[in-house]
């Protein structure tokens, strides 16, 4: 329960903080709820939806409604998906008020001593570290490797974990040893003849429990006549603090991760996960009170790429052979790199031009999964809900292999595929992992 | 809390959860906040409960408790509407179709449809064109908007032109009265004098008179074919002769949308599909039919057009095309509104004839009270849509506004128009309802309201106003 000490200052906060042009460009159409995956699963409430979440924090910093328990909900509720920005006539950045609303509720949160230390260990000490990542994920390859995984599912040790947590253990891919992971070069050169340099944004989930996802995007980054910087300094995006209410220190990320790519001076800024990119690309937006680093971060902003639209650009598709044995696939699009990096054609026209596989448009690929970042972990039952619904949409397609552009959605849909008990008839994979397997193949 | 009205509100508040279980009534602030509003600009109003009834049973005895307590009731399905009504502006009870949202029964020997008032407008229209079938009532909002409240606003859109508006398609309802009846109106007959059409009593009366709460809707062969064309124009009124001339010349289009520079660009800047932003004003013209006589009728239209001066008319390439220029035309209203904080949109309607005129008169008003006037709207059914971009927070300029909107309301009274074509006089026109129908007019409804609703329950607030607004000094 809030205190009455705790609601005054939220709501002093949002009267000071919150974008009030940006609230009252809400006109209140409604255009946003059909998109709205909260709004549909609830079964039509008007609080999980866009425009009431709007509304609530217009209420809120009016000083029409206290701040209140159900408040904070609603606002939690929301899986940051942003599937009603590019359908709100109005233009109203919905994810810039939402980040804005969590950081306040955030700051004046009453946690428990355990939350507090467990937050300050996710977001101070593990992911800002890339060597810290790489050890944490390290313990799950070996915990892995060396057996023990199979020990703990057959005592049942994961049956103490919710059981979307406990399913996702069993699905998550084979993490390489640290070793490899510190060997890996900082500078590829290009195949063929040169197009262009690009400076990869690795993501700390990516190069470390997908690193063979990496390595994939930087064969083909390769192949299609790139020199491929990897920054040494780089960072984690900041995207999970930044949707925590964590933004000071997605700030702190946001100006090392400028910093380090000016120094690669590359042409493009090139990301293979959806949900990084799309913190990426509002760096400017981030950094938008400090007059240094605005210019700074436009600069970086304006380079940033996904993969497939670089992929794309570049003709890659019609340069290159690509094949695979019958199957078909289907794509989820990544949230982020739909609706906010308005990136949905290219990954689209990658996999159309595959021969061999059919591909077939899933209906809903525009909406969310359920993974959202880290939604599913805290917010199970409407996460395990909306992934249900997915694979019911995926089970109509008839694919056996699901592509996707993001980690999250990645595991997401593994875990969807496990939950289905479609292991081993369908399968989830990463558009790069795919992309190369299709140029490998005979 | 130990008022007497807090009493009392805790009474009413398990009476109601007697009726339609504990899960279905709610009092919580967020919720309160989350039913306070509809598209209305500038209206808030937080209810006491929201209640939730599963059944068309449950409906007409909540009606029957709020009959008994005097508790204002606010029916609501979306929210999307445009003057109020969903507001509820004297507390009370917003009551939610959204349990109540089946599509009961496609009856493809009668061509009808059987919904609950809860139902997407788009998903009843796509269910029946799986069956080439035709649900012609498209207001803009149909992705979000519920049948129910399409039905109590008999809402228009942009085929009204040839094919009418949702009261051409009633057939049969189902209503909950304020006393507890659950009566049924009209049936799947085409011919039918059985006494007074309380069909067409109940569509339109925007919640005012009782809860619709099963409506079978009349269903027409899916058109064959369908074309769209652009014409553009550097002069605002020969888009105005255009559409009469087209009128003139006996050809019924579909669609017949005018669309303003402002609201071109604004339009442009939100779905990005090459829009003319250098052009004054855009007809966008539809046909529908059998090929020969869509492909006639476009061509005439392209030459009547090309006459009455416009600099270009193309046609759209494609299927896809043509349906991305319609939900272009769709985002309007909200298109507009990132313009400026506040977006006041009205919708005046003219006979066909006096588009030309009440276009130019627009202009002349917005220019007269300084305010910022963008216009698009159905030109073909004379049902415009000046909408204003303002600041609600700017007390002095919304005065101008509304004098600004008194004087088209006058205007298109006077060209033989009315106040509002399809969005509902609610709140915002209640008090300028007068004008339109005059005193008696004005008493006629207030004793049927009266007679079917006599505790004041339905809707109060809304239509009838507690006084009429100043003509203006008969200006002209």
């Amino acid at each position: 329960m809030m205190t009455s000490a705790q609601k005054a200052s939220i709501q002093k906060a949002f009267k000071e903080e919150m974008d009030y042009d940006e609230l009252l460009n809400c006109m209140r159409c409604g255009f946003c709820l059909p998109s709205c995956p909260t709004y549909i699963e609830t079964g039509h409430q008007e609080k999980h939806s866009p425009r009431g979440r709007i509304a609530l924090m217009k209420a809120v910093t009016d000083g029409v409604i206290e701040p209140d328990d159900e408040f904070a909900q609603s606002l939690d509720l929301c899986l940051g998906c942003r599937a009603c920005e590019p359908v709100c006539p109005s233009g109203v950045k919905y994810g810039h008020l939402l980040e804005g609303a969590r950081d306040i509720l955030q700051r004046n949160k009453k946690q428990t001593i355990r939350v507090k230390m467990l937050r300050k260990g996710i977001f101070d000490e593990l992911f800002p570290h890339q060597n810290r990542m790489e050890m944490a994920t390290g313990l799950i390859g070996f915990y892995q490797r060396s057996g023990l995984s199979k020990v703990a599912r057959k005592v049942g040790f994961m049956n103490l974990f919710p059981e979307s947590m406990a399913t996702m253990e069993k699905v998550l891919p084979e993490v390489p040893k640290r070793s490899v992971m510190k060997q890996r070069p900082h500078f590829f050169a290009h195949e063929g003849e040169k197009q262009a340099t690009v400076a990869f944004f690795t993501g700390c989930l990516m190069d470390t429990m997908f690193f063979k996802t990496n390595n994939a995007t930087i064969k083909l980054l390769r192949k299609a006549g790139c020199d491929v910087v990897i920054p040494e300094n780089q960072l984690c995006c900041g995207a999970l603090h930044g949707h925590n209410g964590e933004l000071e220190r997605a700030k702190t990320l946001a100006k090392q991760n400028i910093e380090a790519f000016e120094a690669a001076d590359a042409d493009y800024i090139i990301t293979n996960a959806g949900g990084c990119s799309a913190f990426l690309i509002e760096y400017d937006h981030l950094l938008k009170d400090e007059p240094e680093w605005s210019e700074r971060a436009r600069q970086f902003v304006t380079k940033l790429k996904d993969i497939s639209a670089l992929l794309v650009e570049l003709a890659f598709h019609k340069t290159h052979r690509l094949h695979l044995p019958e199957q078909t696939i289907t794509y989820q699009d990544s949230c982020h790199l739909r609706n906010v990096m308005k990136t949905f054609n290219e990954p689209r026209i990658l996999l159309k031009a595959i021969d061999g596989a059919r591909y077939v448009e899933m209906e809903g690929a525009n909406t969310c999964c359920g993974s959202a970042g880290d939604y599913n972990i805290v917010q199970p039952d409407m996460a395990m809900q909306i992934l249900d619904h997915k694979m019911e949409k995926v089970e109509t397609t008839r694919a056996r292999t699901i592509v996707t552009a993001n980690p999250g959605c990645l595991l997401e849909m593994k875990l969807g595929v496990e939950r289905a008990h479609k292991t081993g008839a369908v399968r989830a994979v990463h558009i790069a992992d795919l992309l190369v397997e299709a140029l490998e193949e005979p | 809390m130990a008022s007497k009205r807090g009493k009392k509100l805790e009474t009413l508040k398990k009476q109601l959860m007697d009726i339609t279980g504990t899960e279905n009534v709610d009092d919580s602030t967020s919720i309160r906040l989350a039913y306070s509003y509809d598209a209305t600009p500038n209206f808030q109003s937080l209810p006491d409960f929201v209640v939730s009834p599963r059944s068309a049973e449950e409906v007409a005895a909540i009606l029957k408790k709020c009959s008994e307590t005097s508790t204002p009731v606010y029916t609501r399905g979306s929210g999307t509407n445009l003057c109020a009504d969903t507001c509820p502006v004297q507390g009370g009870i917003v009551l939610l179709t959204k349990h109540l949202n089946r599509i009961l029964e496609l009856d493809k020997e009668n061509l009808t449809v059987t919904v609950q008032p809860g139902v997407i407008t788009k998903s009843i229209a796509d269910l029946v064109e799986k069956e080439d079938l035709f649900y012609p009532p498209d207001p803009s909002s149909m992705k979000i908007s519920t049948i129910g409240g399409n039905l109590a606003e008999n809402s228009g859109g942009l085929r009204g032109l040839k094919y009418g508006v949702t009261k051409d398609y009633v057939m049969a309802l189902q209503i909950a009265l304020p006393n507890g009846a659950l009566i049924r109106t009209g049936g799947k007959l085409t011919k039918d004098v059985a006494g007074y059409d309380l069909t067409h009593l109940f569509v339109g009366s925007e919640g005012t008179l009782g809860v619709i709460t099963e409506a079978t809707l009349k269903l027409i062969p899916k058109p064959e074919t369908q074309k769209t064309i652009l014409a553009l124009y550097q002069d605002i009124e020969a888009a105005g002769r255009s559409v009469s001339a087209i009128i003139a010349h006996k050809i019924i289009p579909v669609t017949l949308e005018f669309l303003d520079q402002d609201t071109i660009r604004a339009v442009e800047d939100f779905a990005h599909i090459g829009l003319p932003t250098n052009v004054k004003a855009i007809l966008l013209i539809v046909q529908d039919g059998p090929k020969e006589i869509v492909a006639r009728d476009i061509h005439q239209i392209a030459q009547i057009c090309r006459e009455e001066q416009a600099i270009d008319v193309q046609l759209a390439a494609s299927d896809e095309e043509a349906e991305k220029l319609a939900t272009a035309r769709r985002s309007a209203l909200s298109a507009l509104a990132r313009l400026k904080p506040t977006t006041i949109l009205e919708d005046a309607t003219v006979p066909r004839s006096k588009i030309a005129p009440m276009v130019r008169a627009i202009a002349d008003i917005a220019m007269k009270y300084q305010v910022r006037m963008s216009t698009f709207g159905h030109a073909g059914d004379g049902n415009l849509h000046p909408t204003c971009l303002t600041d609600a927070r700017d007390h002095e300029e919304m005065g101008r506004v509304e004098e600004a909107f008194a004087e088209i309301f006058e205007k298109a009274i006077e060209l033989g128009g009315t106040l509002t074509g399809e969005h509902g006089v609610g709140a915002t026109k209640a008090p300028y309802l007068e004008w339109k129908l005059g005193k008696a007019g004005v008493d006629v409804m207030r004793e049927i309201k009266q007679s079917i609703d006599p505790s004041g329950i339905m809707n109060p607030g809304k239509v009838f106003a507690k006084e009429t607004q100043e003509r203006m000094a008969a200006a002209k």
